[in-house]
């Protein structure tokens, strides 16, 4: 909840856009619907990317910017779609999205483009975003589609950015290697912030390549899940 | 040989599910039975099968600078490959549906739930990044299918089982499901010493 404050700002500047059931849009798949924790979507592209938390936040940025624009496509066009070719319809809007994310990245960032490889074309497939074609922006206005493209988007991306971060930082002892603000945390050389070589407290440090497997992201996701279920009694499966 | 080569390949050592994560949308929520996930994973194997190939060609005289065309088409690389999933898929069902109405039936809902699976479109391109040529395409393509088969019937056996245990409540469903897909995936990791060319060097 602490990050509603800070989006306050926004919501008094549109006010009459931005009312309580926008906000309930974009803060419900943070916690109580999340796409991947709880709506089980979107997990096929995430996954591999998530060994350092940089490609998670590029990946992250760019799922936000689909799931967003391709909603708001999808809602203006909503009634001028036949119902039997919808699928291919959505398809090609969202390929057309994902193409041009991929161009412009391959042109921002070519190594960060490299790493993510096929990942950032299998976004089309992303459930998340079809998923949410389907299920919102095929019934409501584009304004609110566009929210809950957002919402879910951040959603995915929360998750993501932190698995991000626990894999970084046991697998690696390093915080958002490879981009302009690297930090450099636990590790056998004075370059980092805590030297293993030196440190009497962590002196018996190594870093955990479990956590660099992709398995650890599959065993970090099942304890996120585990935990947000401890808390929301209500998330708990019955079958 | 190198058509044996790459369907082990795909199939065990680099299991698209297990290594890459793809198709875990559909791996997840159909792996409740080994029915389901039985019918699941032959139509994967099947449209994979299929629409290698198909785009195998496409890329090659369409889309690239030396293609039929002689410009370089690459950009319109996903909107066509998801078109071409999209309508095989589509022609699959009709298929099936006209000639074996059985097969139909059992597959049901599954087979237009492939086209958003991502383990299809990701294998065409894994396929593109690193340039197969037409067999091994594929033998990628059968292969990649038969590893998710295998993982999705694995991951649904286990499940039926562990509906007997007493796991904690908030861990039971999917987030044990999460945690024994990452044992198999590390499982399958002692596949990885395998070299392929074992099998062909015999020969």
């Amino acid at each position: 909840m602490a990050d509603t404050s800070v989006k306050d700002p926004q919501v008094k500047k549109a006010e009459p856009l931005f009312g309580k059931a926008e906000r309930k849009l974009l803060v419900d798949p943070l916690n109580d619907n999340n796409p991947i924790t709880v709506q089980v979507l979107g997990i096929c592209s995430a996954l591999a990317v998530t060994s350092l938390v940089y490609p998670s936040v590029v990946m992250a940025v760019s799922v936000i910017f689909v799931t967003a624009f391709a909603n708001l496509f999808t809602s203006i066009l909503r009634n001028y779609i036949p119902k039997q070719v919808r699928m291919i319809v959505q398809l090609v809007i969202i390929a057309s999205l994902v193409t041009m994310v991929e161009l412009t990245l391959r042109y921002l960032n070519y190594p960060i483009y490299k790493q993510l490889s096929v990942y950032i074309g299998l976004i089309i497939t992303n459930c998340i975003v079809m998923g949410r074609l389907e299920a919102f922006a095929m019934a409501n206005k584009p304004w609110r589609s566009f929210i809950d493209g957002i919402g879910n988007g951040l959603g995915y991306g929360v998750i993501l950015i932190m698995v991000g971060i626990v894999r970084e930082i046991f697998g690696k002892g390093s915080l958002f290697a490879g981009s302009p603000i690297e930090l450099k945390i636990i590790g056998a050389t004075d370059a980092y912030m805590i030297d293993t070589t030196q440190s009497v407290l962590f002196g018996w440090y190594a870093n955990n390549n479990l956590m660099v497997l992709p398995a650890a992201a599959m065993f970090l996701i099942g304890i996120f899940i585990w935990i947000q279920r401890s808390y929301n009694q209500k998330l708990v499966d019955v079958s | 040989m190198e058509f044996l080569n790459v369907f082990i390949k795909a199939a065990f050592i680099e299991n698209l599910v297990l290594a890459y994560f793809l198709g875990m949308c559909s791996y997840l929520a159909v792996s409740k039975t080994v029915k389901t996930a039985f019918g699941l994973g032959l139509a994967v194997i099947f449209v994979l099968g299929i629409t290698m190939p198909i785009n195998w060609l496409i890329s090659e005289y369409l889309l690239s600078e030396n293609g039929l065309l002689g410009i370089d088409l690459t950009f319109l690389r996903f909107i066509l490959f998801i078109a071409v999933i999209a309508s095989m898929v589509q022609l699959v069902e009709m298929v099936v549906e006209k000639f074996s109405p059985g097969l139909y039936a059992a597959l049901g809902i599954f087979l237009p739930l492939i086209t958003v699976n991502c383990a299809i479109l990701g294998g065409s391109l894994f396929m593109v990044s690193r340039e197969y040529n037409l067999t091994e395409s594929v033998a990628f393509g059968l292969g990649g299918g038969f590893g998710w088969f295998l993982a999705i019937i694995a991951i649904a056996a286990i499940r039926e089982k562990i509906r007997y245990s007493n796991v904690p409540p908030a861990l039971r469903g999917l987030g044990m499901a999460f945690i024994l897909t990452g044992l198999m995936g590390i499982a399958f990791m002692s596949l990885m010493g395998i070299d392929p060319a074992v099998f062909t060097a015999a020969k």
